[in-house]
C-alpha cells in the first residue's frame, strides 16, 4: 500500500510520514505542501491512500477531493472537528484524525483503510453522450433556426432572461437559461465556471487565479466551479 | 494559564527514535519562527484574514508541545481574527514568546 501527504505544514507532515513508518506496509512514496502540485502528481502515478490536511491555504483538502475523478482512499487531518462533519459528505474519506495524531488514533485509521472498499470509478462516459448529440446546435432567433457548431462557440453568458453565445464570427442573443442549454452541450466540451458562464474548454487561452482567458475575454471563475476546472485540466 | 512547553507528546511519538526526535525537533525550530514571522507581518498590516491562517498553522504546534490552553486561547483568537477582531493579539503574543523562549532551550 502507497500514499501520500498532503499538508502546507511541515512539522505535521513529518508527523504523519513518522507514524506511516510504524505500519510494515505503508510507503509514502511523496509529500506536498500544497494542493495543486498534489494533483500533478496525481494525474500520472497511482496512489493508494492520502493523508490529506483539510485546511490549506487557497485551495483547502475538500477543493482538492473535488478535483479528483477518481479518488483514492483518503484520510483527512485536522485541527478542526467541524471541518470533520463535511468531510463525511464524500464516499472516498476513510477517516479523519484530529491533530495531533497519536499512534494509537493512527492505527484505528489503518484497519479503516483496510477494512473499507475501494471507491469505484463512476461508469458515465461523456463522449457516449457527445456522439448522441453530434456537432451542431440550433438555436431560435425570430423564428428562424440557426445552426451553430459546438466548436464556433467560445462562451455563452447569462443575461438576465436571455444568454449571449459567443462564437468566433458573431453573438447570438437567445430566450433560454444558461442551465437549459449547458445540458444540450456535450459535457466533455463545455464546463460552467460560473453561475453566469459556460465556456468551451477547448478554447482556453490561459488561466489565472480567479479567471480564464478566452479569445479576448477574460471570464471569472467562481471557487464553487473552480475545482472541476482544475480536475479538467491536463496540468504538467 | 499555567502550563508550560513540554514533549511529552514528541516523546510518546518517537518512542526511543531519536532521529526522529531530533529531526521533528529541528523542524519546531525553523518552522516555527517563519510562521509567527508571517503572522506579524500580516498583523502589521491588518490583514486579519491572513493572520488567522498562520495562527491556524501554529496552534497545532500549541498542542505537539502541550500548551492545551494556549491552543484554545489561539482557536478563539483565530475565529476572533476572521471577524476582523485582534482583542486577544497581546495574549497570543505572550503564548509566542513562550514558545520561542522553549525552544531556545531544547
Amino acid at each position: 500500500m502507497n500514499c501520500i501527504i498532503v499538508d502546507d505544514e511541515t512539522a505535521a507532515r513529518a508527523i504523519v510520514a513518522h507514524l506511516c513508518t510504524k505500519v510494515p506496509d505503508l510507503d509514502v512514496i511523496e509529500e506536498f505542501d500544497n494542493a495543486i502540485a498534489a494533483i500533478k502528481f496525481l494525474n500520472q502515478h497511482d496512489v493508494d491512500v492520502i493523508f490529506l490536511d483539510i485546511h490549506m491555504p487557497g485551495f483547502s483538502g475538500i477543493d482538492f477531493i473535488q478535483t479528483l475523478k477518481h479518488p483514492p482512499k483518503i484520510v483527512m487531518t485536522t485541527t478542526d472537528t467541524e471541518f470533520a462533519i463535511a468531510s463525511y459528505e464524500y464516499e472516498s474519506i476513510v477517516d479523519y484524525l484530529v491533530k495531533p495524531i497519536t499512534w494509537e488514533r493512527f492505527e484505528k485509521s489503518i484497519q479503516k483503510i483496510r477494512n473499507s472498499h475501494s471507491v469505484q470509478p463512476q461508469s458515465s462516459d461523456t463522449m457516449d453522450s457527445e456522439n448522441r448529440l453530434g456537432e451542431d446546435l440550433y438555436i431560435n432567433i425570430d423564428r428562424r433556426l440557426i445552426k451553430i457548431k459546438y466548436d464556433d462557440i467560445l462562451l455563452i453568458e447569462a443575461k438576465g432572461d436571455y444568454i449571449n453565445i459567443k462564437t468566433e464570427t458573431k453573438d447570438y442573443l437567445v430566450h433560454t437559461t444558461l442551465k437549459k442549454i449547458h445540458e444540450k452541450l456535450p459535457q466533455d466540451k463545455f464546463l460552467q465556471i460560473h453561475r453566469s458562464f459556460v465556456i468551451n474548454f477547448n478554447k482556453i487561452i490561459d488561466i489565472e487565479d480567479n479567471s480564464v482567458l478566452i479569445e479576448k475575454s477574460v471570464v471569472p471563475i467562481s471557487r464553487s466551479n473552480r475545482p472541476e476546472l482544475m480536475r479538467r485540466l491536463n496540468l504538467l | 494559564m499555567k502550563e508550560t512547553p513540554n514533549l511529552k507528546y514528541l516523546d510518546d511519538l518517537a518512542e526511543g527514535d531519536e532521529v526522529f526526535r531530533q529531526k521533528f525537533i529541528a523542524i519546531l525550530k525553523v518552522e516555527f519562527p517563519m510562521e509567527r514571522e508571517e503572522y506579524q507581518q500580516s498583523i502589521s498590516g491588518k490583514l486579519y484574514r491572513e493572520a488567522s491562517e498562520h495562527v491556524h498553522k501554529i496552534k497545532h504546534k500549541l498542542n505537539v508541545l502541550g500548551l492545551h490552553n494556549a491552543y484554545t486561547l489561539a482557536v478563539q483568537y483565530e475565529n476572533q481574527l476572521r471577524k476582523g477582531d485582534n482583542l486577544l493579539e497581546k495574549e497570543f503574543l505572550s503564548v509566542m514568546d513562550k514558545v520561542e523562549a522553549y525552544l531556545k532551550t531544547i
